[in-house]
This record gives structure tokens, C-alpha cells and sequence, in this order.
């Protein structure tokens, strides 16, 4: 089913003159409320009327973190502060925290697109959803919350954590959609087999999982061992939380929700918008929005768009699965690796799970050293070394062969790597650079 | 001939063994035999015991990696050249190693020995052609 089929097949033309017009209308708004765009347009000598057509976007400034940061916490405002009807800010673990104010606009759009994507995910009326996002001002939990509301869904709204707790509701209340990031869904699958508990007898159809990049093979994994369908879900406090695009039935691309925020890929470096099917990063416009509108903020994501009719008769445009952030993206010894490569190189190995830690330093040549840890499986654990260091080189081989770099393999025990309730911390890097 | 031995996967770790060998004291576990296979990186504890699927049972428990797998343990005489004799034998018979050790307090005048062949099946039955065939007591 499609929530919203108005606006999610719509007539591209139909489609872009909207866009346009609330490009138009934001540009104004921004230009005379927000004294941070105000100054940036000057200083680019841009005026509001300068915008025509949808491609003058380019002409625009980009907005940045480092730009949140400055102007935290409400120098992005374009409303009167009374008409905030609720804020949320990012966890702030590395910096200031970024803020994202609500009006009443701005609650409706966000349960409008969550209930969209909680949709495309196969979400009805009837259905059970388990939201496993952490509440409070992480926008993951209260996003999904809204969404699952306005579907008419029956809203478990337990949270993230506490494990054996989340098995027991999601076997008593017969949950028939699971929200929560992909590691921690695999921490279930462990916990589950732990408590006896036979994934294959629950009701559970569909898992809305994100908040952290996961590969295909991560997918695939996911959904033997949860037995449910695995959908990417995407989005950024920046922006609105979650509810910015969802995979749908086909899951082969996210449909951006392009009508509230507008899509474009550029070239890092030098800031130009690369044509659809190019890998760049990801930017977004908020288009309606009127709390903390945002203006081609760069989110660092690495992607390529896709335009056409899909199958599951949405044509919105389609974000391909993140290749990685740019600013995650590894460097070792010139060679740019993303962890996802890492992980999918695991999921391909048998005798290994994509439970792992990147560990980067730099010895005492300068050089850079890189371990990767990596869990013994328990059913692959020998009593010879040869067999175990047998792993250990298929390991580094396939390191080797698919990335270009040497990474020193370290089999550690199992359970060993932290699994987090929340993000997976996967990198650490200890060089300064 | 045939006994069980543990093994238990170990990071190269401080007080790892501490840990694993204070577990098995506390829970009533007497070694028999112990040994460590090491590499650069992790270690391979071997055991011995008395009561082998106890103490499989205790390191599960305690979130161990371990597991139970079958190695030829022989009793042979305390007197140079007696490993000799057995490590002619398995050449004799092309008998592939994988490693050996040999259990702390053996029998008196005997010295017991742990072997890890390629085809146990086929190790023993060499053996016990050969005529070793005294009861190993642990």
C-alpha cells in the first residue's frame, strides 16, 4: 500500500513545479528571517528572485555542521519561537549538538513521511510495530512513534536496549514489525537463540532498520536469522530524523520523500552537482519545513540517486544504500576503505561474522597499521592452531585481493567485540592525522 | 586409548589463563594434563581432566570458547627411548602428527602420552597392535 499516492506517483512535471514554488517560498523565508542565510546570500551576492528554476539551486549556499555548531541552539530559526512545538537534538558525541526545532508544520510532514516509509516497508493498520529507536531527544524513537500513529498502528514504543525484554513483548503482543538499528537486530537473533526463542514461530514480516550503514550481505544475514524482510530506512536529525527516504518491497533503493526534501548530489570537493547515477555526496533541502529549514546541507553520506517508475508504483526518487560517509571513509596507506567493504568481505567468508573492529595507528615507522579484529565463531573454533591461523589468512587474503591493503587479522574471542545497543562502533582510530 | 581432551580459544591477554584456570578450581576441575599452543596472536589451551564434559560445561557456561575433541592418550614405559619406539611406529605406519604432550603425573614407571594424529581411528589401532594397550588412569 501506498500512503500518501498523491504525492509518491505523482507527474514528475507535476512534481518539480511544486518543488519549485516551495523552493522559492523557502528561499524567501530564509532570506528574510535567519540573519545566518541572510549574511551567506549577501556575501554570494544572491538574491531570492534570483531563483527560477529548480537547477538555480545551485546557486545557493550550502549549509554545514560546522554551521549547526556556530549556530547553536537557535540560530537556524525561521519561525516565532512560540509556534515550536517540540525539539530534538542529535546526541552531540562529537561536538556541539545539532538542534532541530518543531512547529506544528513541521510535526505533520514528519509523521506524514515516517508513516510513508514505515509503508513502503509494508506497515498497515493492523499491524504491530515494535519500536526498538531510542526515545527522548534521539529523533529515531519519537519519529517512528508518529508515524506508526498516524498509520493506525498498534505502537509498542519500548525503546532501545534491555534485550530479553524486547523478545518476551515481541513474542506476548505478536509485534509484526521490528524499528531498531541492524547490529542490534543480529544482538537479538543471539539473545533469541540464547532464550530458546524460535524467530521462525513469531509473526514479525518486516524490520525497519538505520541509524548506521549495513551492506546487502548484512540484509541478508538479518533476515534469515530474524526471519522478517529487511528494509533500509534513512534520515538525520539535521533534516527532520528519521522519515528523509525508506526502501520499498523491491529493496533496491530508498525513496527519498523529494517533495519535503530535495535531493542532490554533489562532487566533495568542488561543490558541483553531479547528474543523477553519479556517486557524490549527498545534500538536502528542506523545502517545507518552517521550525529549522535547512539549505543544501551536506551530509557527508556518499550515494547516487536514481530516477524512474518503480515497481512498487512509488516514483519517487531513489537514494542507492550509503557506500559510507565521507568522513568515515578510511584512509589506509592512500587506499580509501569503507567499513562496509570490511563487513561485506566477512559476510563472504564462512567461518566469520560481521562482528568486527577496525583498529588504525600508526607504529613506529609512521606507517599505517591497521587491525582488524574479528570473533571465532564457535562452531569453526579448532583445537589446532593451523586451522585457526588457516581463517586468520583467508581473512587477510580476501583483505587484500578486494581492498588493495594488508590489514593484520586478530581472531578474538567471541562476544568480545562490544555490541552496542545503538551505533556499532566499529572504527577506531588512534592516528592524528 | 582414545580420551577426551578440552580446548579452549584464548586471546593473548593478561590473566586470561588466571581466569580460566581459577574457574575450573573453583567448580572441582583437576588438570591432568595442560598445555598452550600459542600464536602471535591467541592461544589454544589443552586439557586433560577427569571429567571432561564437567569442565566443557563450566568454561561454556562462563561464555568460553571450548570444545570437546577426541586425542589418543598412551601409557608407555618411563625409559629413554620409549617415545622413540611409538614415534617409529606412527612413521612406520605414516601416521601424521598434529601435536603432542605428555600428562603431568603419570602412573608410576609409566609415562603417558597425548597424541593428536590425523585418523585417530587408524593411530589407535597401530597402537594397540603394537601391544600399547595398558590403561591410561586419569
Amino acid at each position: 500500500m501506498i500512503w500518501n499516492a498523491v504525492r509518491e506517483s505523482e507527474s514528475p512535471d507535476k512534481r518539480r513545479s511544486r518543488q519549485l514554488a516551495d523552493l522559492k517560498d523557502l528561499v524567501a523565508r530564509l532570506y528574510n528571517r535567519v540573519d545566518f542565510y541572510r549574511q551567506k546570500f549577501d556575501e554570494m551576492g544572491v538574491l531570492p528572485s534570483d531563483i527560477e528554476t529548480l537547477e538555480d539551486i545551485a546557486k545557493l549556499p550550502f549549509t554545514t555542521k560546522d554551521d549547526l555548531r556556530t549556530t547553536y541552539p537557535y540560530g537556524l530559526l525561521a519561525s516565532d519561537m512560540e509556534d515550536i512545538v517540540e525539539v530534538h537534538t542529535s546526541s552531540g558525541t562529537t561536538g556541539t549538538p545539532v538542534v532541530d526545532a518543531y512547529t506544528r508544520n513541521d510535526m505533520e510532514i514528519w509523521a506524514e513521511v515516517m508513516a510513508r516509509c514505515l509503508m513502503m516497508a509494508g506497515a498497515e493498520k493492523g499491524d504491530v510495530v515494535q519500536n526498538g529507536y531510542g526515545y527522548g531527544m534521539f529523533t529515531g524513537g519519537l519519529g517512528v512513534h508518529y508515524g506508526s500513529h498516524a498509520i493506525g498502528c498498534n505502537t509498542i514504543p519500548v525503546g532501545g536496549g534491555n534485550t530479553e525484554r524486547q523478545l518476551q513483548l515481541m513474542r506476548d503482543f505478536g509485534s509484526t514489525i521490528l524499528t531498531c538499528t541492524p547490529s542490534y537486530s543480529l544482538y537479538m537473533a543471539e539473545v533469541a537463540r540464547d532464550m530458546g526463542i524460535d524467530m521462525d514461530s513469531l509473526p514479525l514480516k518486516s524490520g525497519i532498520f538505520g541509524a548506521e550503514p549495513w551492506s546487502e550481505n548484512m540484509r541478508k544475514e538479518i533476515e534469515q536469522k530474524m526471519c522478517l524482510k529487511a528494509y533500509d530506512i534513512y534520515g538525520l536529525t539535521e533534516i527532520i530524523g528519521p522519515g528523509v527516504s525508506n526502501e520499498c518491497a523491491e529493496q533496491d533503493g530508498l525513496h527519498v520523500n523529494e517533495d519535503h526534501f530535495y535531493p542532490e548530489i554533489i562532487d566533495p570537493d568542488t561543490g558541483e552537482v553531479l547528474p543523477d547515477g553519479e556517486k557524490g555526496e549527498l545534500v538536502f533541502t528542506t523545502l517545507t519545513k518552517t521550525g529549522t529549514p535547512i539549505l543544501r546541507y551536506r551530509t557527508r553520506d556518499i550515494t547516487w540517486l536514481e530516477r524512474g517508475e518503480c515497481a512498487c508504483g512509488r516514483n519517487l526518487v531513489k537514494m542507492h544504500r550509503l557506500l559510507g560517509r565521507t568522513d568515515d571513509m578510511m584512509i589506509i596507506r592512500g587506499v580509501n576503505v569503507f567499513p562496509s567493504q570490511i563487513e561485506n568481505i566477512l559476510m563472504e567468508i564462512e567461518e566469520t561474522q560481521p562482528h568486527y573492529q577496525i583498529v588504525i595507528d600508526r607504529g613506529e615507522t609512521h606507517l599505517d597499521d591497521v587491525e582488524l579484529r574479528v570473533e571465532v565463531e564457535p562452531q569453526f573454533f579448532s583445537d589446532e592452531t593451523r586451522v585457526l591461523e588457516g581463517i586468520s589468512d583467508k581473512i587477510s587474503r580476501a583483505m587484500k585481493d578486494k581492498l588493495g591493503v594488508n590489514l593484520r587479522i586478530k581472531l578474538v574471542e567471541p562476544k568480545s567485540i562490544e555490541r552496542s545497543m545503538g551505533k556499532a562502533k566499529r572504527v577506531i582510530d588512534k592516528r592524528t592525522l | 586409548m582414545k580420551t577426551n581432551q578440552i580446548s579452549v580459544f584464548m586471546e593473548n591477554k593478561n590473566g586470561r589463563l588466571a581466569e580460566i584456570t581459577k574457574l575450573l578450581a573453583s567448580k572441582g576441575v583437576s588438570l591432568r594434563a595442560v598445555t598452550i599452543a600459542d600464536t602471535a596472536d591467541f592461544g589454544i589451551l589443552r586439557l586433560i581432566v577427569k571429567d571432561p564434559d564437567h569442565a566443557r560445561d563450566v568454561l561454556l557456561e562462563a561464555g568460553f570458547t571450548a570444545k570437546e575433541t577426541e586425542v589418543l592418550a598412551v601409557a608407555m614405559d618411563d625409559k629413554p627411548g620409549a617415545l622413540a619406539q611409538v614415534m617409529e611406529l606412527f612413521e612406520k605406519h605414516e601416521v601424521n602428527i598434529e601435536y603432542l604432550y605428555s600428562i603431568m603425573a603419570g602412573q608410576e614407571g609409566m609415562a603417558d602420552i597425548v597424541f593428536k594424529v590425523q585418523d585417530l581411528d587408524r593411530g589407535e589401532k597401530i597402537l594397540k597392535d603394537a601391544g600399547y594397550n595398558r590403561p591410561l588412569h586419569v
